[in-house]
């Protein structure tokens, strides 16, 4: 029997850690012997260097804009292989500014499916999508027969929850039409006051699980300056056993649910609860410093 | 079942044949009329067309004037082939061909290469550029991308290249037309307006319109009054060219020079109050002489108003000729109004041809029916609505904004009529209500040279009110019992 592919795609704010705490997972998946795709979905392109040791890998679009049509690429000249023979694309997209970044998303995930690089022995494909779902393009990942189990990363600030609160109302979306469910939050921490117990608090209300809490570590940064991910720079540290940790618990992870995001209210009186937010004085809204 | 050949055939469909009688009495009837006027989710059959067809057409009506599209081949080939089908002419335009990559990184490599071909090969003197939608949705940057083209030398700078923003999931064909006439007017004009000169000239800006009839008789018109005039623009020549063996690429157009110089003109009318007016704004604000905004030109009293309007901007009578010819058309419709007195329409179509013929039909005394606008606004509404009140025969008249030919349909089969009036398009619920559908409207894709036949003016009222009536004689003729079959109608 075939084994089943399970496609998985990250959310989360943006600049809040989606790719490297994703290439670091990936490894660690690849390191417990997982056959692994993974599938940047960002016009910035940065979703595979630590697993490539590489700057930028030549994005699928990229190849596109040179050779004036998709028609004429070859998978092999987008699709690289890396650290514990991850498969690594990058889909590209215009500069800022112009054109369509989200159909180049697009553009990029038919290519590979009509060029067969989901291929039979392929365990996992991760989606690293860019940080806001800005429109159509960068909901291709979870589509139908695409990604069905989603991860939001976030961290105890104020707007990484807003945003993943956000992304929960866009999987509600999805969900109610198609078989994508929510799987759970990976908290990767910014050190912020009781930042576990909150983000559980939230995924309670949201009606999943943290599945991992990613303490802050700085050899995660020692291994970006060699562009490699914390499991290979060094597998023995402890920061190594945390992706690994995170990878087995993604692994077995069985929970998957259509998420009950939370009304604005709401969200704010948790940030109440755990002091992020403080209680609003009505008679001080809109009046300037100066204001008599 | 078996097919000719002997082989096994699959029924299409398992729905047994009762059942499909069943559905297709029901559609006739008032409780499907009510479900299908609440329907929200699906339009089927809307009457009007996407902008850029009104661009393109528009864009033709100009000397060696080639459309230029920016955005995805198949669009621009359903605009071209609408119009080939229309007029059995070719309708010479071209398109940048955006494909995939051009969806992803903009279009202006495909707008640069497309303006350099372009002008190599068939040598234009003028581009009129508009979009189709994919250009739109992510948001190209026309203006922008025009502009580098001059910079890095593309274009020659005696080739002008107005353009215009026409998404086809907004509005119509019509504003299409107006937002490229627009900008061809602002682009030819621009730096022509001289303090104290006057061409003499009256501008004509006749709105879109697609019979190439009514352009050759507003021409008349203005030649029997002895007053020179420029029609921004021109489509006459261009979809009506003759067959003498040499293939044209630009038949005809209003002059480049004359559309320029038509900003220091001795006045403006516009006919075309719903399809020309981001235009005649702009016209009223920016041309010297007198502005005159009129209906189109359909049945007797909106001529009148035409050829009044003519001869108090330029100061000359009336022509006896049209005079006499004000007279013919008033005998033919004596002669005729008992074919046509009391008589039910429904009739559907764009804003302005659309009141001229309620116009012209209460004028008949017949009686405008069911009237509907897929693309009309409250404002247009209220016009007809005036003008049914302003009538004995509109007494009954109902006014549709915002509907479609299958709501038409309901109406057609529950509270029936005698004649429908639009384009091709309503073929087919003509059939199925069994009444004639008198094709004035755009696009005719099945019937021959009726673009040549005009409706403006008195002839045009005299081609209704002929086309009308004799059609109702030959239904007569057709299915009378013998001892009522009479030599004379």
């Amino acid at each position: 029997m075939a084994k089943k592919l399970r496609q998985i795609a990250i959310y989360g704010k943006g600049g809040i850690g989606k790719s490297t705490t994703t290439q670091n997972t990936v490894a660690g998946l690849a390191s417990l012997g997982n056959q692994v795709m993974i599938v940047g979905c960002d016009p910035k392109a940065d979703s595979t260097r630590l697993i490539l040791h590489a700057k930028a890998q030549a994005t699928v679009m990229d190849l596109v804009r040179e050779r004036g049509t998709v028609e004429d690429l070859e998978l092999e000249d987008v699709l690289k292989s890396g650290y514990g023979d991850v498969r690594c694309v990058e889909s590209g997209g215009p500069e800022p500014g112009v054109g369509c970044a989200g159909r180049g998303v697009i553009t990029a995930i038919n290519f590979l499916e009509e060029e067969g690089a989901y291929t039979e022995d392929l365990d996992f494909v991760f989606y690293d999508v860019l940080g806001d779902v800005v429109c159509g393009g960068f909901a291709m990942p979870i589509r139908e027969n695409k990604a069905e189990e989603i991860y939001i990363v976030c961290s105890g600030e104020m707007m990484a929850m807003y945003a993943a609160n956000n992304i929960a109302k866009g999987i509600l979306k999805y969900a109610s039409s198609g078989k994508v469910r929510l799987a759970g939050l990976i908290c990767n921490s910014r050190n912020t006051d009781r930042e576990k117990d909150l983000i559980e608090a939230l995924a309670k209300k949201l009606g999943t699980q943290m599945i991992h809490f990613v303490p802050r570590d700085n050899q995660v940064q020692r291994a970006e300056l060699r562009r490699m991910t914390v499991i290979e720079y060094s597998p023995e540290h402890k920061q190594a056993e945390e992706y690994r940790t995170l990878a087995q618990k993604i692994a077995e992870n069985k929970m998957l649910v259509v998420p009950t995001p939370l009304e604005m209210e709401e969200l704010e009186e948790l940030l109440m609860e755990f002091g992020i937010m403080e209680a609003e004085d009505e008679s001080i809204v809109g009046k300037a410093e100066n204001a008599a | 079942m078996a097919n000719n050949l002997g082989l096994a055939v699959k029924p299409v469909t398992t729905t047994p044949p009762e059942e499909v009688e069943r559905v297709a009495a029901w559609i006739n009837t008032e409780e499907y009329k009510e479900l299908n006027f609440k329907r929200e989710a699906l339009v089927v059959m809307p009457p009007h067309a996407c902008q850029p067809l009104g661009a393109e057409l528009v864009a033709h009506a100009f000397e060696g004037s080639l459309p230029f599209v920016h955005g995805s081949q198949g669009c621009a080939s359903y605009y071209r082939s609408t119009l080939n089908r229309h007029f059995r002419e070719p309708a010479p335009a071209v398109s940048d061909s955006m494909t995939e990559d051009g969806a992803v990184f903009g279009g202006q490599n495909n707008l640069h290469e497309g303006l350099e071909n372009a002008i190599a090969l068939y040598k234009p003197k003028m581009v009129p550029i508009f979009t189709s939608c994919m250009p739109e949705i992510i948001g190209d940057d026309l203006s922008a991308f025009i502009k580098n083209a001059r910079g890095k030398g593309l274009v020659p700078d005696d080739v002008p290249t107005p353009y215009a923003n026409t998404p086809s999931f907004n509005g119509s064909h019509i504003h299409g037309y107006d937002a490229m006439l627009v900008s061809i007017l602002q682009t030819l004009t621009d730096g022509k307006k001289l303090d104290g000169r006057c061409t003499g000239k009256v501008n004509l800006i006749p709105g879109f319109d697609a019979n190439t009839g009514n352009f050759r008789e507003y021409k008349r018109i203005f030649a029997e009054f002895g007053v020179p005039c420029t029609i921004l623009g021109d489509i006459s020549d261009v979809f009506d060219s003759p067959l003498d063996g040499t293939y044209r690429i630009y038949p005809g157009g209003t002059p480049l020079a004359d559309a320029g110089d038509s900003i220091n003109g001795k006045a403006t009318i516009n006919l075309g109050p719903y399809s020309a007016t981001k235009t005649f704004a702009w016209v009223k604000d920016n041309y010297a002489g007198k502005h005159q905004a009129l209906p189109m030109p359909l049945g007797v009293a909106r001529t009148d108003a035409l050829l009044l309007a003519i001869s108090e901007l330029t100061g000359k009578p009336v022509p006896e000729s049209l005079k006499a010819e004000r007279g013919r058309v008033v005998d033919a419709m004596t002669d005729a109004h008992q074919y046509m007195h009391g008589r039910k329409f429904a009739l559907y179509g764009d804003p302005d041809q659309l009141i001229g013929t309620v116009a012209f039909l209460l004028e008949m005394g017949a009686v405008p029916y069911h009237i509907l606008c897929s693309k009309g606004s409250k404002k247009v509404a209220k016009e007809i609505q005036e003008l049914l009140d302003s009538s004995l025969f509109g007494k009954e008249g109902k006014v549709y904004m915002g509907k479609d030919l299958w709501h038409l349909r309901s109406l057609l089969m529950t509270d029936p009529v005698d004649a429908l009036i639009g384009d091709t398009h309503g073929k087919f619920i003509a059939r199925d209500a069994r009444i004639p559908l008198f094709r004035f409207g755009f696009p005719v894709m099945d019937r021959v040279n009726l673009h040549r036949s005009p409706i403006i003016g008195y002839q045009g009222a005299i081609n209704m009110v002929t086309a009308i009536c004799n059609t109702f004689i030959d239904i007569v003729d057709q299915t009378c019992e013998d001892r009522f079959f009479e030599m004379m109608r």
